[in-house]
C-alpha cells in the first residue's frame, strides 16, 4: 500500500516523541524546578539501554566524564618533600607532536644543571592533548589533566601555562586516575622492594669482600712502605693540591680510594681555604679507585665527561 | 593471488622495449615518454584497471611520480603494481597526463601540481586544487619553507634544555605575520583589490544539452559555508533552468599541509594528526596508518591489540555509515530527524572511545606494535551491550527509513552509475560495491587480522543513491557481526609487542599501503631515509578521489538531487583538504 512506508516511519519518531516525555524527569518530581536536573535519570536515560532524550542540561547538569580522560598536562608533585616528579629529562618536550612543551634545567647556585625544572611551559592554545608527554614520561611526573572548561580573555597570559600553573599535588592526580595511580604505585613499590633486596645482597657481599681486601692490604702495606704515586692523573688535582695531600700522607691512590671525601675537603680546607673553590674532591675517591685498580681506560673516558661537566 | 612482477616486468619488457627503465625495490621505474603507451597496455591487456593512487615525492636530484595500479578482475584482486616516473629535470618538471586513461586522476595531478610543481601534459584544467592562486612556491618541494619555519625535523632545538629565558614566546609571537610571507610575483594581496579567477572560465561550456528549456544558463555558488555541503565545501553549480549542466568542485578551504607537518614530524607524532584527518571516523584513521609504519618497519603486533583495533575500527565503521545515513537524509530535506538519531548512538561509542583512549574524538589509540592502553572486562562488556544495541537501531533506522515513499521516489535511479565508469574515477568504498562490484581491501588484500573472521561483502546493483543507502546499512551489520567474532575470542595478554618508544627509527624504503577505511581506500604512501622522520608521508584520502566523480554522478539531475549526490558521497572535509 502506498504510503504504508511513511506511516511505519512516523510510528518510529512518535514512539521517540512520547519516550522524550515519559522518561525526561522522575514522575514524582515532575512538577519541580529541581526535577528537571534529576541525575539518577539523567543516567538512566544515558545508559546503554536507556530510552527518551539524550542531552543534558548543560551548565546545571555535567557528563560524569571517565577517569581515562586527557585534557591539559600538569605536573605532579609529591607533598611529603614538596619538589616535582620531574626531572628536566626533555622526554615530553620532545616526544611532543605539536612542540608546545619548553623545559628548562635548574640550576645551583654554582651553574651547574641539577635534575629538575628550572622553567617549564606549555601553549596550551596548541597542545593537541594526544597525552604522548604523560604516556612516554619515566618518572610518571607528567599527567593529564581534566579541568577542561577552559576559558580566557587573552590568548597569551591565560593559555600559556608556567610551571606555578601546572604543578599539582600527588593527591589530585590520585583523585582524577585512582586506577593508574594505584597501578603505578604497585609497581612503584614492587620496584623499591626488588631494589631494596638487591642493596642488602650487595651489600653482605661488599662486606666480605672489605674483610678480605683489608687482610690483603695491611699484609702488602707491612710488605713494602709505598712508592707515592702521581696523584695529579685524577681530574680536579693539579701540582699544588697533590702535594697538600701528600703532606697530610694520603700518598698512593689506594690510600686516596679509602678515604672519605669530608676527611679531604678537611685536610684541603686546613692547607689552604682558597683550595676548595677551585676544586671539588666529591669524584676523587671513586676515580683513585679506578687508577688503583690500573682501569686507566675507564678513568680516562669518565674523565672527559667530567671535562664536560655532565657528571658530578 | 600475488602480483608477480618480474613476469609483469618481462611482459611489458616484451610489448615495450625500452619503457621500463629499472627497478627500484618493489617499484616499476617507466620512461615518462612511453608512459601513456605503458598504462593503456596494463589496463587494457593485463587488467590493471584501477588507478586508486598518484602521487609524488622530491628527491635532491629528481621528483618521482608514482603510481598504484590494482585490478578488478576477480582472479589478480590483490597487491598491485606499483609503478613510478623519474624527472630529473627539478627546474622544469612535465609528464604527460593520464587524465584520458583513468579520469580519477585528475584531481591527484592537480594536487601533484600544486604540492611539486610537475606539469602534466594533456591535463585538462591544471589549476591548483589545495592552496589558492596567490601562493609561492610549490610547499613539498624540500627547499620550501612555510612562514613560521624553525628547523628541518622535529624535536626543534629550542624547546630542550635550553629554551628562551625568562619565557619562551611562540612562532607568531616572534615574528609578525606578513613580515615572513610570500606571494607570487605581480600578485597584490590587498583583499580589496584580490579578484578570484573568474568563475565563467571553470565553466567553460554545457555539458548536456537540455531540450525543450529555453533559459538562460545559471552560474550558481554553493557554499563553502552552506548547512549542506559538510563543512567548506564549495560548488559551482551550471544550472539550466533546474537541471544542472556542470559542477565545479572548489576544495582546500581547511587545508593545513597535513603532509609537510608529517614530514616534520617523528613517526609516532603522526598519530594523533590522523585523528584529524577523517574526524568522523578517526580510530581508521589510526589504523591505516601504524598498518603502513608497522609493514615498514616489520613491527609484530601483539594479539589483543589486534582484537582490540578490529573492535575499534568496525564499531567505528558501524558508526560511520550510521552517521552518513543521517547526513544523507539531512540533505534530503528529512531535517533533523535520522541525522540526531544517529548521534545519540554516536555518543553511546564515543563513550566506549573515552574509556579506552582518554578522548572522545581525538583518540590517538593505536601504536606502533599494539594500543595505547588496555581495556577492563567491563569496557569488553559495555562494548558488547553497545553493539547490541546498534543492532537494534540498524532494525529501527531500516523501519523508520527503508520503505520511505518519498525517499524512494528521491533516491530510486537517481545518480546511476556502472561499476565500470567508478573504477575510471577512482571510486572507492561503499559506493563502489553498492554499484555492484564486491572490491573490498578487507578480502582482497587482508590486513591485520581479518582473514580470520567470517563476513560478507554487500552488494547492490545500480549505484543509485538508494542503494547506496541499503549498502551502507548492510555494512553496518556486517561490522557489528565482525565486532561480535572479535568479542567472542579477544584473548587475554600484553597489549603491546617488544618496547614501546618515543622515536622509534623506520628502515629506508618505500611503500604504499591500503587499508579499507568507512569512505574508501585511506591510503598511506610513506618514504623513509632510515630516520626517526618521513622523509616524505602522503596521504590517499577516499574522499578526495571520490569527490572527483562528483559532477558525473551529477549531471543531469536536478539542483535539489545534487545535493544529495553530495551527501551520497559522504565527505568529510579534514580529509578532503588534509
Amino acid at each position: 500500500m502506498f504510503g504504508l512506508g511513511l506511516i511505519k516511519g512516523l510510528s518510529v519518531t512518535m514512539r521517540h516523541f512520547i519516550e522524550s516525555f515519559a522518561y525526561d524527569r522522575n514522575p514524582i518530581k515532575f512538577f519541580s524546578l529541581k526535577g528537571r536536573y534529576d541525575d539518577e535519570w539523567l543516567e538512566k536515560r544515558q545508559a546503554v539501554n536507556g530510552k527518551g532524550i539524550f542531552t543534558i542540561q548543560y551548565p546545571e547538569q555535567k557528563r560524569k566524564i571517565s577517569e581515562n580522560f586527557r585534557f591539559i598536562p600538569m605536573l605532579v608533585y609529591e607533598e611529603s618533600t614538596d619538589e616535582p616528579r620531574c626531572t628536566a629529562c626533555g622526554i615530553c618536550a620532545r616526544v611532543c607532536p605539536p612542540q608546545c612543551i619548553w623545559i628548562q634545567r635548574a640550576t645551583d647556585d654554582r651553574g651547574r644543571p641539577q635534575a629538575k625544572p628550572g622553567g617549564f611551559w606549555i601553549d596550551a592554545t596548541i597542545c593537541m592533548s594526544c597525552g604522548y608527554c604523560a604516556e612516554f614520561c619515566p618518572f610518571d611526573a607528567i599527567k593529564m589533566n581534566q579541568d577542561h572548561e577552559l576559558a580566557y580573555a587573552n590568548r597569551d597570559e591565560g593559555m600559556f601555562y608556567n610551571l606555578d600553573r601546572l604543578l599539582q599535588p600527588v593527591t589530585y592526580y590520585a583523585e582524577l586516575h585512582p586506577t593508574d595511580y594505584a597501578r603505578e604505585e604497585a609497581a612503584r613499590q614492587a620496584k623499591e622492594e626488588a631494589k631494596r633486596k638487591a642493596a642488602e645482597a650487595r651489600a653482605k657481599a661488599e662486606a666480605k669482600k672489605k674483610a678480605e681486601a683489608k687482610k690483603k692490604a695491611a699484609a702488602e702495606a707491612a710488605a713494602q712502605p709505598g712508592e707515592p704515586d702521581d696523584l695529579k692523573r685524577i681530574e680536579g688535582i693539579g701540582p699544588k693540591i697533590a702535594s697538600v695531600l701528600q703532606d697530610a700522607g694520603l700518598k698512593t691512590f689506594e690510600q686516596l680510594a679509602a678515604t672519605d671525601v669530608d676527611r679531604i675537603k678537611q685536610i684541603l680546607e686546613e692547607a689552604d681555604p682558597n683550595l676548595l673553590n677551585l676544586a671539588d674532591p666529591s669524584t676523587w675517591p671513586r676515580q683513585a679507585k679506578l687508577a688503583a685498580a690500573g682501569k686507566w681506560d675507564a678513568l680516562e673516558k669518565w674523565q672527559e665527561r667530567l671535562r664536560g661537566g655532565q657528571d658530578s | 593471488m600475488a602480483v608477480d612482477l618480474e613476469a609483469i616486468e618481462a611482459q611489458l619488457n616484451e610489448a615495450f622495449p625500452e619503457a621500463v627503465a629499472d627497478r627500484d625495490g618493489d617499484w616499476l621505474v617507466v620512461e615518462a615518454d612511453q608512459l601513456q603507451e605503458v598504462a593503456t597496455h596494463l589496463r587494457d591487456e593485463m587488467g590493471f584497471d584501477f588507478l586508486t593512487h598518484l602521487s609524488a615525492s622530491d628527491y635532491p636530484d629528481r621528483i618521482e611520480v608514482v603510481y598504484n595500479l590494482y585490478s578488478t578482475r576477480p582472479d589478480q584482486q590483490g597487491p598491485g603494481i606499483p609503478l613510478k616516473v623519474r624527472l630529473p629535470d627539478r627546474n622544469n618538471p612535465r609528464l604527460p597526463s593520464v587524465t584520458n586513461i583513468w579520469a580519477g586522476a585528475n584531481f591527484q595531478e592537480r594536487e601533484v601540481w600544486d604540492m611539486f610543481g610537475v606539469r602534466f601534459e594533456g591535463h585538462p584544467n591544471l589549476k591548483r586544487i589545495l592552496l589558492w592562486e596567490g601562493f609561492e612556491g610549490h610547499p613539498l618541494r624540500k627547499d620550501w619553507h612555510e612562514p613560521y619555519y624553525e628547523q628541518e625535523n622535529k624535536p626543534f632545538q629550542s624547546r630542550w634544555p635550553n629554551p628562551e629565558s625568562p619565557r619562551p614566546r611562540s612562532a607568531e609571537q616572534r615574528v609578525r605575520w606578513r613580515a615572513n610571507v610570500k606571494y607570487p610575483a605581480g600578485f597584490d594581496p590587498d583583499p580589496e583589490k584580490w579578484q578570484p579567477i573568474p568563475e565563467i572560465d571553470v565553466l567553460p561550456g554545457d555539458k548536456i544539452d537540455v531540450n525543450g528549456l529555453e533559459t538562460d544558463r545559471i552560474l550558481l555558488n554553493i557554499g563553502p559555508q552552506h548547512p549542506s555541503t559538510h563543512g567548506v565545501f564549495r560548488m559551482l553549480v551550471g544550472l539550466q533552468g533546474e537541471t544542472v549542466t556542470s559542477v565545479y568542485p572548489v576544495v582546500g578551504h581547511l587545508h593545513r599541509n597535513h603532509e609537510k607537518i608529517g614530514e616534520r614530524n617523528l613517526w609516532t607524532g603522526m598519530m594523533p594528526y590522523t585523528d584529524r584527518l577523517d574526524y568522523i571516523s578517526p580510530m581508521y584513521n589510526n589504523f591505516g596508518y601504524v598498518v603502513a609504519v608497522e609493514r615498514m618497519m616489520g613491527q609484530e603486533v601483539a594479539e589483543r591489540a589486534e582484537y582490540l583495533r578490529i573492535i575499534t575500527g568496525e564499531l567505528q565503521r558501524a558508526i560511520n555509515h550510521i552517521l552518513a545515513i543521517g547526513f544523507l537524509f539531512n540533505e534530503l530535506g528529512a531535517m533533523m530527524t535520522p541525522m540526531l538519531y544517529g548521534f545519540t548512538e554516536r555518543e553511546h561509542v564515543l563513550d566506549l572511545w573515552e574509556e579506552a583512549s582518554g578522548a572522545r574524538l581525538m583518540v590517538n589509540y593505536y601504536r606502533f606494535g599494539g594500543v595505547s592502553r588496555d581495556v577492563s572486562d567491563e569496557w569488553l562488556k559495555r562494548c558488547r551491550e553497545v553493539t547490541e544495541r546498534l543492532q537494534r537501531k540498524i532494525d529501527e533506522f531500516e523501519f523508520l527509513l527503508t520503505q520511505n515513499e518519498v525517499f524512494i521516489s528521491r533516491a530510486r535511479g537517481v545518480s546511476v552509475m556502472a561499476w565500470q565508469e567508478m573504477v575510471r574515477y577512482g571510486v572507492t568504498g561503499p559506493m563502489l560495491r553498492s554499484a555492484g562490484l564486491p572490491y573490498d581491501i578487507r578480502k582482497v588484500e587482508p590486513y591485520s587480522i581479518y582473514d580470520s573472521f567470517d563476513f560478507d561483502i554487500p552488494t547492490y546493483e545500480t549505484g543509485d543513491l538508494y542503494d547506496r543507502y541499503r549498502q551502507r546499512i548492510a555494512e553496518t551489520r556486517e561490522s557489528l557481526k565482525i565486532v561480535h567474532q572479535a568479542l567472542d575470542r579477544i584473548p587475554n595478554g600484553s597489549i603491546q609487542a617488544g618496547k614501546k618508544t618515543w622515536n622509534p627509527k623506520v628502515p629506508e624504503g618505500e611503500l604504499y599501503s591500503r587499508v579499507e577505511h568507512p569512505k574508501g581506500e585511506l591510503g598511506f604512501y610513506l618514504v623513509s631515509d632510515g630516520g626517526t622522520n618521513p622523509y616524505r608521508y602522503h596521504v590517499r584520502s577516499p574522499c578526495f578521489v571520490n569527490l572527483g566523480a562528483l559532477e558525473a554522478m551529477s549531471v543531469g539531475h536536478l539542483l535539489a538531487d545534487a545535493i544529495v549526490v553530495l551527501g551520497s558521497i559522504d565527505t568529510t572535509m579534514g580529509e578532503v583538504d588534509r
